[in-house]
């Protein structure tokens, strides 16, 4: 049988012990503070043509003044035409 | 080319590992080097799903030995003279140029990719996708207004990248534990996702929705619903700070 795209898979949550949790501690990810927000944060960028995926990673750093990010696979560059 | 590419901040950069093994989904238009019968051309598309074999380009940053990859599904949208725009599904590491190659060459009449556009990253797809100019434009608008919802305008929490991984919830006494690299073990464990089988890489998550860390499970979801002993996830990364949550292990 054809393997199904990960996104295409349908998953069921299960209990197995249900229990509380306490709000004086973490956060829900959509209401992390700043600078949390960034911190713990993704930007789904559309890449633009030219500048590789590298150098890209290296703008969105200097723009939001950060000393980290890495980005979540090389795009392959487009080679010239023959 | 363009495209989706997640770009991971600070210490959500320990996500990448979990987006780079996750699925990827291409738009493109290959170029075939003679004219086709509409007939072959989909007969020898139909050859390229599931698993193939693939040897990475000569440029390419891995070993260049044939290793086989998954095309999930392989989508012919259009058919225009020589012009193929097609839409494909693979798993992470493929390569869409070097596809494009192998299937000129299964046609015999060679073909090239003239066009391409990644429109998935595991669970990032256009939807919400921004540009660099829109990043540029928000954060300072961000800086004038001081407003947080412009924030959460361009900046997803790090847990979106996991959205398609096996998830496994766990209380709040057992956190900081795994956080300190302890493996998970059952009594900690309070929710399951169906079809986790021993080895699958999974997620482990607060009850608040946070990732603690990503592991490698060591039982399925029907023995891990059963267990009431044992370490039940090896913790691979750990992605929350220590001491977010109180440490009430010994």
């Amino acid at each position: 049988m054809q393997e199904k795209a990960p996104w295409d898979v349908k998953r069921e949550l299960l209990t197995k012990s249900d229990d509380e949790t306490d709000p004086r501690y973490g956060c829900k990810p959509e209401e992390r503070p700043y600078p949390d927000i960034i911190k713990f944060g993704i930007i789904n960028l559309d890449k633009p043509p030219g500048p590789s995926s590298h150098e890209v990673t290296a703008w969105v750093k200097r723009i939001l003044n950060i000393e980290h990010a890495g980005h979540g696979g090389t795009l392959e560059p487009l080679q010239p035409l023959a | 080319m363009t495209g989706v590419l997640p770009i991971a901040l600070e210490e959500a950069t320990k996500v990448i590992q979990a987006l780079l093994i996750a699925g990827k989904e291409y738009v493109g238009v290959m170029k075939l080097h003679k004219d086709m019968s509409e007939r072959r051309i989909r007969e020898v598309f139909d050859e390229f799903k599931g698993k193939i074999y693939q040897r990475p380009p000569a440029r390419a940053s891995v070993k260049k030995v044939l290793r086989t990859r998954t095309i999930y599904y392989l989508d012919i949208l259009e058919i225009e003279g020589r012009n193929i725009l097609f839409k494909v599904g693979c798993e992470a590491g493929t390569y869409i140029r070097k596809l494009v190659f192998d299937i000129g060459r299964a046609l015999g009449c060679g073909a090239h990719m003239h066009e391409l556009r990644r429109i998935r990253a595991g669970p990032f797809t256009e939807n919400n996708i921004v540009t660099l100019h829109d990043t540029l434009y928000l954060y300072n608008k961000w800086l004038e207004t001081n407003d947080i919802k412009i924030l959460r305008k361009f900046i997803l929490p790090m847990e979106r990248a996991l959205d398609f991984m096996p998830k496994i919830f766990i209380r709040d006494s057992a956190v900081d534990a795994v956080c300190h690299g302890a493996h998970l073990t059952a009594p900690g464990i309070t929710h399951v996702e169906s079809g986790i089988k021993p080895s699958d890489k999974v997620a482990i998550f607060t009850l608040k929705g946070e990732a603690v860390a990503l592991g490698t499970a060591i039982a399925s979801t029907e023995e891990i619903l059963k267990a009431t002993h044992g370490i039940m996830v090896r913790t691979d990364r750990v992605l929350m700070p220590r001491g977010t949550y109180p440490k009430l292990w010994k």
